[in-house]
């Protein structure tokens, strides 16, 4: 310990320059704009529009992900099958994934010349350049974050639980329903939280698979680029919109978290 | 405890990467670091003339002009600004933040579809039934001159083809990239980015009464680092060897 006099002061100074450098642009978007130019910026219809589109997509595409997600993280945790741990890999896979790379993959794949576009038109069905190829790419890069967690979350529930439900005669349906989802509760809700800031902030996937239309594919990360050339302050206000609900959900992961710890401790 | 004492050496060498992806220019002979911000459109053209410039190590940083105009607006410097128009060099020398721009090209607006199997023949096709278009936003020129040719055509006209837009792109790399994906079946583009697409993609002439002119701007950026190299880059732009790549990609010569 004596040895080392600098080691303390050191650590303090990275921690000060990682808090500094990683706050001061969130902080410069809201000095930057007054909360009544914010407030008239929004008020322009193009920035209306990303808003709504953007509820809208990421709505479905959270519903797509638990409703889908909720019970696949329960087969990665629950079962051991051999390549298991490949399975994992590949889902996680989008995570490192450079986003453009993403919408590159889907245009390969579900594009209207990809390895499904064929397919997919005889059905009638078009994502490229439209509202569903939005939903779709958002569903790419965000499941995996909600998947993750939500696998965590499951592997964690103390086995002799899901145990004691099936001894208690209860089916392995109502046993995932009745005792491990509610006990994964939290965990799944800071997945969910994860996955839906990813989908908020998408870009690069929406861009190169769906393009940039407003009111039809022009989600609010897309409308801040096409802004930043003409209208800076637009662009600044739904930035800032978009900082004041990442805020608020990583916020609400912490209390999930606070709570799940606290009750942890209660019990 | 040999990791700890490690890390301030891994801090430092850290540290001198990062002053190495500055314009620092180290040490021998003097060989100035030239940052050029180009519209995206001139991508090819000045990647090949760029690359082995004797007198500077030229960075080049490619995206819609408007973009690279706001961005020099916010106040970075680039040392040279190239347009794929006259309009944004023009107003950013009128705010006082780029010297005097020279017109350095010419290029021609053309519409664009799939060289296989397209499903639009002539401007006519364009308006029609489920023909999906894509075009520039309207802030980046492409998108711009787009709009010129959009706008004198009937009205009606005008709305069947508005009608098939489904994507405004940032900038015309977008819209060709659309196109090569076959996500889209015709895009309005430059006829040098036909050119530069290696036979994926088939040019259609606009008939001459619609045709914009496109003509290319560039000026050296006020504060720049390099004063001294960005005018005479700006000066092979309009006749050493980045002119030539210029010709040599399709690009016509400034007017005189």
């Amino acid at each position: 310990m004596s040895g080392r006099p600098w080691f303390g002061p050191a650590i303090v100074a990275a921690l000060v320059v990682a808090v500094a450098f990683l706050t001061l642009p969130v902080i410069a978007i809201f000095l930057d704009v007054g909360p009544g130019r914010l407030v008239a910026s929004l008020d322009d219809p193009s920035s209306r529009e990303a808003l709504l589109l953007s509820l809208k997509t990421t709505s479905i595409s959270m519903a797509v992900i638990v409703l889908v997600g909720t019970p696949a993280a329960y087969a990665l945790a629950t079962r051991t099958f051999r390549g298991r741990s490949l399975v994992i890999t590949l889902v996680e896979l989008p995570l490192v994934l450079p986003p453009a790379v993403a919408g590159i993959g889907l245009l390969a794949a579900v594009g209207p010349s990809g390895l499904l576009g064929g397919a997919l038109s005889d059905l009638g069905i078009e994502l490229a350049l439209t509202t569903a190829g939005v939903v779709v790419a958002l569903t790419f890069v965000a499941s995996p974050f909600y998947l993750r967690q939500a696998q965590a979350a499951f592997t964690a529930i103390d086995p002799a639980l899901l145990e004691a439900s099936r001894t208690l005669g209860a089916s392995e349906a109502r046993t995932f329903a009745r005792v491990a989802v509610p006990a994964a509760g939290p965990g799944l809700l800071a997945g969910g939280a994860l996955a839906l800031g990813r989908a908020l902030g998408e870009f690069g996937a929406t861009l190169v698979f769906a393009g940039s239309f407003q009111g039809i594919t022009q989600t609010v990360p897309l409308a801040i680029y096409d802004k930043f050339s003409t209208d800076f302050d637009g662009a600044l206000a739904l930035s800032a919109v978009l900082v004041a609900v990442s805020a608020a959900l990583l916020l609400g992961v912490k209390l999930v978290r606070g709570g799940e710890a606290l009750g942890a401790r209660v019990r | 405890m040999r990791l700890l004492t490690a890390w301030p050496v891994a801090a430092a060498a850290a540290l001198a990467l990062l002053a190495g992806c500055g314009d620092g220019d180290g040490s021998g002979a003097r060989r100035p670091t030239l940052v050029v911000s180009a519209a995206a459109s001139l991508q090819e053209a000045l990647t090949a003339c760029s690359r082995d410039d004797p007198k500077a190590r030229i960075r080049l940083s490619f995206a819609g002009s408007d973009e690279l105009a706001a961005q020099i607006r916010q106040g970075v410097k680039p040392d040279v600004f190239a347009a794929a128009n006259t309009k944004l060099p023009q107003a950013l020398h009128r705010e006082g933040r780029l010297q005097r721009p020279v017109v350095f090209a010419t290029n021609e607006l053309v519409l664009a579809v799939p060289a296989d199997g397209a499903r639009v023949a002539s401007l006519d096709d364009v308006g029609g039934p489920a023909v999906k278009l894509v075009v520039g936003s309207a802030d980046v020129p492409v998108g711009a001159y787009t709009r010129d040719v959009l706008d004198r055509l009937p009205a009606d006209e005008q709305q069947a083809i508005r009608a098939n837009v489904r994507s405004e792109e940032p900038d015309v790399k977008g819209v060709v990239g659309k196109l090569t994906q076959g996500a889209a079946d015709a895009g309005f583009v430059y006829a040098t980015d036909v050119e530069a697409s290696s036979g994926r993609l088939r040019a259609i002439a606009l008939p001459a009464q619609l045709r914009p002119v496109v003509a290319y701007g560039a000026g050296v950026v006020r504060g720049a680092d390099e004063p001294g190299a960005a005018a005479e880059y700006l000066h092979g732009l309009v006749r050493g060897g980045c002119a030539d790549a210029l010709r040599q990609a399709g690009f016509g010569p400034p007017p005189r």
